[in-house]
């Protein structure tokens, strides 16, 4: 996903001189081509990430598309102040680039865990926020947020199968995209867990039990009408999020089903939990130790709709 | 600027003088009516702001968004109404906006605010956030090879904030010699002196060895602050931090260097004083 993302960044900005990438030294083998062949659309800000952010409006508020880039959480909350009161209330044209959404950095340890950034960031004004769920919805999702003025957040997964390359349905900004359909229960799903849920539904599929399947990768704003839909049509909603369950994707779309009376027969809301993650192992292990692997999955939506 | 004043160096100066005069007043005025503070912090940078408006920044006021303008941030986002009264002077707005300074429904809040006021380029209040968006305004325009300059008025409190040592950084190691930071080096910050809370001396090597290029300057005197805010050309030189040695609350003497007008209102016979003291009977 990551290399997928850099790839198409560096198709636009051979067409648009105005694109500049602007890294917190980080991206190891990932941006020296990118540097090569845009040396001055590059700038290595440095272990600063306060500066980055400042820099990157700056630069905005003087007609540049700015995309900074880091992992976990160092371009979101270590600088949570300069996106929120000089990018986001500046709509500046910032696109804010988190690589290692989620468990993605697992073992690095609790630090490295990016598993708040989607609450938080959607409780700000003025930003627009995609996690997706495969390399084709990234490679969808830059041209997107390049063309849309103003600030945007990009949650990446390190890496993430690509599992739904070239097929349709294609991927546009703020559209819901249904990767699977069915009557029985609808997965509603953001970011690289979107993996997850596919292989649980297909297990799912085979036990008789058939979920449509939903990547949220643009989380705000939110489709209100896929939400409404699956909540009418099928038989409930289960959302998945490597994230807190609190203010994230399921806050999102209960927020979405409430308000517009359409409220499902069941709802379930599968996230991290109201804690922090302080057991070491890989994003699969700790998918599967807080409840969100494909197992775990499976068992929620069985429990719920049975 | 008059044609007078071009060929006067002293007639220039007595306009600045009487520039950062109706600063001063309308500031008083403005936080007085308003009820609110910091009024000592804006006397306190009133002669820098007239210099940079009266003298130095290339802006138009006829066309705020020009794009080969100066820009200029105010750093220390609470001395806001010293800006909003100078681009009223500038020519920006109708200075009877000012009056509305602080009121419910007003767009000239406390803190500087960009949205609907004409002329300013960044809105600010927490400190810390002014020289990272100037190194990136810097930046882009050597980028764009354009001639523009960045001013970024900091107060010496704010020196505390560590993004604006990421922002010194930065600026050092690209060379920013476009970018001019003026501190407005009061000694007082919010509860206490600077040398009682976190001392910032040797505050001039602190920006030396930072790679930037430091004037030390007395920042009341007009003639000495535009020529240290006066640099040759050069995008790839130093940038320039030009330290201005002021007084808190400078111009009305029972507010000059006192912690008390970082946040004291004057009202009533104070005010009548403050008033008779910056001349508003002439």
């Amino acid at each position: 996903m990551r290399s997928a993302f850099v790839r198409r960044l560096m198709q636009s900005a051979a067409k648009d001189p105005r694109i500049v990438l602007v890294t917190g030294d980080l991206g190891f083998g990932v941006l020296d081509e990118f540097e090569k062949q845009f040396p001055r659309q590059y700038l290595n800000a440095g272990v600063a990430e306060q500066n980055m952010t400042a820099v990157a409006t700056g630069m905005a508020l003087e007609g540049r598309i700015v995309f900074t880039y880091s992992i976990g959480n160092f371009p979101t909350l270590r600088c949570l102040e300069q996106l929120r009161n000089d990018t986001f209330y500046h709509e500046a044209s910032v696109k804010v680039v988190s690589v290692g959404g989620g468990f993605s950095y697992g073992q690095l340890g609790m630090s490295h865990h990016a598993t708040e950034d989607l609450s938080i960031m959607r409780a700000l004004p003025g930003v627009v926020i995609c996690a997706p769920g495969s390399a084709y919805e990234a490679d969808c999702l830059v041209d997107d947020l390049i063309k849309r003025p103003g600030p945007a957040y990009l949650r990446l997964e390190r890496s993430a199968p690509d599992f739904t390359d070239q097929a349709p349905p294609p991927c546009e900004f703020g559209r819901a995209r249904q990767l699977r359909d069915g009557t029985a229960c609808t997965l509603i799903a953001t970011g690289g867990i979107v993996s997850e849920v596919i292989a649980a539904a297909a297990l799912l599929d085979q036990q008789g039990m058939s979920c449509r399947v939903l990547s949220m990768h643009t989380l705000k704003p939110i489709d209100a009408s896929a939400i409404s839909a699956a909540a009418i049509e099928t038989g409930g909603i289960c959302t998945v999020e490597e994230n807190s369950i609190l203010g994230g994707l399921g806050g999102a779309v209960a927020e979405v089903c409430l308000e517009l009376s359409q409220r499902p027969r069941r709802f379930k809301r599968l996230g991290i939990q109201d804690r922090y993650t302080s057991i070491v192992g890989d994003q699969a292990f700790l998918r599967r130790a807080v409840g969100i692997d494909r197992d775990s999955i499976v068992q929620s939506v069985r429990a719920l709709v049975s | 600027m008059t044609t007078a004043s071009l060929r006067d160096p002293a007639a220039a100066t007595a306009e600045l003088q009487a520039l950062a005069r109706r600063i001063r007043l309308h500031a008083l005025l403005m936080t007085s009516r308003g009820g609110t503070a910091h009024i000592g912090s804006v006397f306190s940078m009133a002669d820098i702001v007239a210099t940079l408006y009266g003298r130095v920044l290339k802006v138009d006021a006829r066309n705020p968004s020009w794009p080969e303008r100066d820009r200029f941030i105010l750093s220390k986002g609470h001395a806001g109404a010293g800006v909003y009264a100078a681009l009223a002077e500038s020519g920006f707005f109708d200075p009877k906006l000012l009056e509305q300074h602080y009121t419910n429904g007003s767009r000239l809040s406390g803190h500087v605010s960009h949205k609907g006021v004409p002329g300013v380029e960044l809105s600010t209040g927490s400190l810390g956030h002014g020289l990272g968006i100037g190194c990136g305004m810097a930046y882009a325009a050597r980028l764009s090879a354009k001639e523009n300059r960045v001013f970024v008025l900091m107060s010496d409190g704010e020196c505390d904030e560590g993004s604006n040592w990421e922002a010194i950084h930065f600026a050092g190691h690209h060379r920013l010699g476009r970018l001019t930071a003026v501190v407005d080096y009061n000694r007082i910050q919010s509860l206490k002196p600077t040398e009682e809370t976190l001392g910032l001396e040797p505050f001039a090597d602190k920006w030396r060895s930072f790679r930037w290029e430091v004037r030390e300057v007395d920042g009341h005197d007009h003639a000495a602050l535009a020529e240290a805010l006066t640099i040759e050309s050069d995008s790839h030189a130093p940038p320039i931090c030009v330290l201005a040695r002021t007084v808190k609350g400078k111009g009305v003497s029972f507010m000059e260097d006192s912690v008390l007008w970082h946040y004291r209102i004057a009202r009533d016979a104070e005010l009548e004083a403050a008033l008779r003291e910056l001349g508003a009977q002439e």
